[in-house]
């Protein structure tokens, strides 16, 4: 077949028919750099490197497929969802315009939990010993160094406090003396008993079981409720959790600390649906939750022992809402949003609770974003350069070489088409660097044509008959083209195996490109000498 | 038309002008080297790719805003490092990576800070690279590995379908302009990162596509008869003058289809292109004038091969 200019001509019309064909249905998938988007490697969270290769491996299995279900609903299209190693997940979303929304849909665990909310007693009874704790462990001095928050906040607060809530508390009175206290007499155990870190941050909440804490207050109090000591304070099975939301009174914000049973009586493994919905008395959004059959079972009997309790809904560690109990409940609920939610929270936070929660905490190792605009000026200024570049060769090449030269130009169409086809029909993306790689290897093609015309003409010099010098030109140049080629193409697999994102794109492309370049120049470029030459007489000059 | 048809420059006889031109090259990117160690504490500025860390490139829009507006408005002297990114509204913060905070946290701080500095309407931010650490190790290794294994293997494949001789010869070119390619990075300040990677890579290919043209003729005209009588100076000359008009050609389009994608390609790509003329330039050069007569030098030295010199024969000085 190979031996006639006719089974030449059919083998070259086929390839381009395939090439074309793949080029036309599967398109060309422009990379991020080009269209903008979002690129972000994701790593199971192991802090402590507790974590065994099996084990991290079956997170990232559920990882992935829980992260796929989130970005299936949230509608991004041809999102690339890979895992890498055994705990990394890459994650690439093209053409998207929001990504703060994008990541928070992938980090979000969206953990549901259902806790009962404690009688604020027992923890009242502790709150002495947590105080000790904290003097204990971090000082007096570096107490009053961590600075006027904890003090000044105590003094202004106790005054609100006395304002809002009576004067009844027991907490605001000495606050304003502490400071004096301590400054006249630094006796470490005077200090113990009268200096109460944490407590004096805590207002008594209207509603039982709660403590509210100014936001201002709030890193403090996050602070020394995290120390070991702190929480080994407090009384058995009970935790202490963030409310959602900010709550003023009077001149100032609060947030919510909520008294909670440490063990969830339900999880949001037991959710079967959630929609985003809008409260139909004050018009806020909600989430809109069904239990599964099993979920519902446990709910019905729970909430038939504690009517008139208040149930926490708490939403990775943070307390949504806590409704009280009025009679027992079937297997639906909702999550309120609080006011001023944007509707699109809480259809997300639906989403998220629908695809699962995620069994591990994801750390964003790397990201690369890049906005649709610089996207397109990048390809706007790559096709105008690209076609100076192109139009460029074109007339070297049939200034230089006549006929030979257009010969050579229909060769590299047929190099363009093949390349185009062939990375669109592997699903490869086309990135900056890509086009550079499509650069260098166009390129080689016009070496390799270079090499056989020079070859041609030599030959030609020396006096021989037109077609001997043609076919001495052709396997004459062949060793050389094939060394160039495949030293190149050596490299440019090399750079695929260790080369990552950009690098990868260009290295793609090059060992593409130097394939198709290779035939072009060696199949295609003879096959049109043979017709040029049919019909002529071996002396007959060639333009070349 | 044909450029320097039948031309006979006497190239390996000016080889050690070449070498004096080389060593000159080389030792002004070595200096850029040692005094970027000095001021910079690495031989290049590293980008974010290998050195971790936050880069955020930010749009203005219907506000002028020039370099030292931003820098004040991101902390003054505490600034990240600021450059212009190609239009005059257009630029790229660096930030280092610090413990305990986030990449997120170090890019939504950057942005904090424009926003209360300009207002969130007069800027878009429309692109972020954000590293870790870990990955930026991870990176520099894989880019090592990539750039050893490519040289490796180059080297083994062109003994076999060679001899050892062009092999060494073609690697100490490809090294030759490995040096020169990252003196003038260093010189320049150029941003290490993975593009930068890819283009070094892209170099050596050409530089050895190039080479190995050269040397394709020399081992076609050692095997004609009498080759081995003849004066191997002679002979190489003879090889590098028949493929010059090719050489010229490609380097030639190339080169002029790379100004092209410097002047309208865009910054995204400027620094890779501005790497690659110098370094098709230099590997263009670098087949005539340092591998070719690197392999005499080879073969004079150490006798490997069959190229044998006559002695008969005094060579001039110079061309």
């Amino acid at each position: 077949m190979l031996n006639t200019v006719r089974g030449r001509l059919t083998v070259i019309v086929l390839l381009m028919a395939v090439a074309g064909w793949q080029l036309y249905t599967d398109g060309l998938k422009l990379g991020l750099d080009l269209q903008g988007g979002m690129h972000l490697v994701l790593e199971v969270d192991d802090p402590d490197g507790t974590l065994t290769d099996d084990a991290k491996a079956d997170v990232i299995d559920r990882v992935d497929r829980i992260i796929r279900t989130r970005i299936d609903e949230l509608g991004v299209e041809e999102p690339l969802i890979q895992k890498v190693g055994n705990d990394r997940l890459i994650v690439e979303l093209a053409g998207i315009s929001d990504e703060a929304r994008a990541k928070g849909i992938i980090q979000s665990a969206a953990y549901l939990e259902f806790k009962l909310v404690l009688p604020s007693a027992d923890m009242q009874a502790a709150l002495a010993r947590m105080d000790r704790a904290i003097v204990a462990s971090l000082g007096v001095d570096s107490i009053r160094a961590m600075g006027r928050a904890v003090e000044g906040a105590a003094e202004t607060g106790g005054a609100i406090e006395q304002l809002l809530f009576g004067g009844d508390s027991t907490s605001a009175a000495p606050d304003t003396t502490v400071g004096d206290t301590l400054a006249d007499a630094p006796d470490a155990e005077a200090a113990e008993t009268m200096f109460r870190p944490l407590s004096s941050l805590f207002n008594f909440g209207d509603v039982e079981g709660t403590f509210l804490v100014a936001v201002e207050d709030i890193p403090a109090a996050q602070h020394f409720l995290a120390l070991p000591e702190v929480q080994r304070a407090l009384p058995r099975n009970q935790v202490l959790q963030w409310g959602a939301e900010v709550e003023g009174r009077g001149a100032r914000n609060y947030k919510r600390l909520y008294v909670l049973e440490e063990k969830p009586f339900l999880t949001g493994e037991y959710l079967e649906s959630a929609v985003a919905a809008r409260d139909p008395q004050f018009n806020q959004p909600q989430v809109q939750f069904e239990l599964s059959r099993a979920g519902g079972r446990l709910f019905q009997r729970f909430s038939g022992q504690h009517v008139g309790d208040f149930l926490a809904i708490v939403l990775d560690g943070e307390v949504m809402s806590a409704p009280v109990i009025r009679d027992r409940i079937g297997a639906r609920g909702q999550i309120e949003m609080g006011a001023g939610t944007p509707m699109e929270e809480a259809a997300d936070l639906a989403l998220v609770l629908r695809a699962g929660s995620l069994p591990a905490k994801l750390n964003i190792i790397e990201e690369r974003t890049v906005g649709p605009s610089l996207g397109r000026d990048s390809i706007d200024q790559g096709r105008i350069a690209g076609v100076l570049g192109v139009i460029f060769v074109v007339v070297v090449m049939l200034v230089y070489y006549r006929v030979a030269g257009v010969l050579a130009v229909a060769a590299l169409v047929f190099y363009t088409v093949m390349l185009m086809g062939a990375l669109a029909g592997l699903g490869a993306t086309l990135t900056v660097p890509g086009i550079a790689g499509i650069i260098l290897s166009i390129g080689m093609a016009v070496d390799a044509n270079v090499l056989i015309f020079e070859r041609i003409r030599e030959e030609l010099a020396a006096g021989r008959a037109t077609r001997t010098a043609v076919d001495e030109g052709f396997s004459n140049a062949m060793s050389a083209i094939v060394d160039s080629n495949l030293t190149t193409l050596l490299t440019a697999l090399i750079l695929f195996q260790f080369g990552t994102g950009p690098v990868r794109g260009f290295a793609v492309t090059l060992s593409l490109g130097i394939i198709a370049s290779f035939v072009s120049a060696i199949f295609v470029t003879r096959t049109l000498f043979l017709i040029y030459l049919q019909g002529k007489k071996t002396t007959d000059p060639i333009s070349i | 038309m044909r450029f320097f048809a039948n031309a006979q420059f006497r190239f390996i006889q000016a080889r050690r002008k070449a070498y004096a031109f080389s060593a000159t090259l080389i030792a002004v990117g070595l200096l850029a080297i040692g005094v970027n160690f000095a001021t910079l504490g690495s031989w290049v500025p590293y980008g974010v790719d290998f050195s971790g860390g936050a880069l955020v490139q930010v749009h203005f829009i219907g506000v002028s805003v020039d370099a030292g507006d931003l820098r004040s408005a991101l902390g003054g002297a505490q600034a990240p490092p600021i450059t212009r990114f190609g239009e005059e509204d257009e630029f790229v913060i660096r930030a280092p990576l610090e413990e305990g905070v986030s990449l997120d946290d170090i890019a939504a701080g950057i942005e904090a800070q424009l926003t209360a500095a300009f207002g969130g309407e007069s800027f878009e931010i429309v692109r972020t690279e954000l590293v870790g650490a870990k990955v930026g190790g991870e990176l520099q290794r894989k880019a090592i590995l990539a750039v050893l294994f490519s040289f490796v293997i180059t080297l083994i494949y062109l003994a076999i379908r060679f001899e050892l001789r062009f092999g060494l010869a073609a690697v100490i070119a490809t090294i030759h302009d490995i040096l020169i390619t990252l003196g003038f990075m260093a010189l320049m300040r150029l941003d290490f990162d993975l593009p930068s990677v890819a283009a070094i890579l892209t170099v050596v290919g050409y530089s050895l596509n190039d080479t190995i043209v050269v040397f394709d003729r020399i081992r076609e005209n050692l095997h004609k008869k009498g080759a081995r009588k003849r004066d191997p100076v002679e002979l190489i000359n003879e090889s590098i003058n028949e493929t010059l008009p090719r050489t010229i050609l490609t380097s030639g389009t190339t080169l002029v289809v790379l100004v092209a994608l410097l002047l309208f390609g865009g910054p995204v790509i400027r620094d890779f292109t501005m790497v690659l003329i110098l370094g098709v330039g230099i590997g263009t050069y670098s087949s005539v004038f340092v591998a070719s007569p690197a392999l005499l030098e080879i073969q004079r030295r150490w006798g490997l091969g069959e190229l044998r010199e006559k002695k008969a024969k005094p060579e001039p000085a110079s061309v």
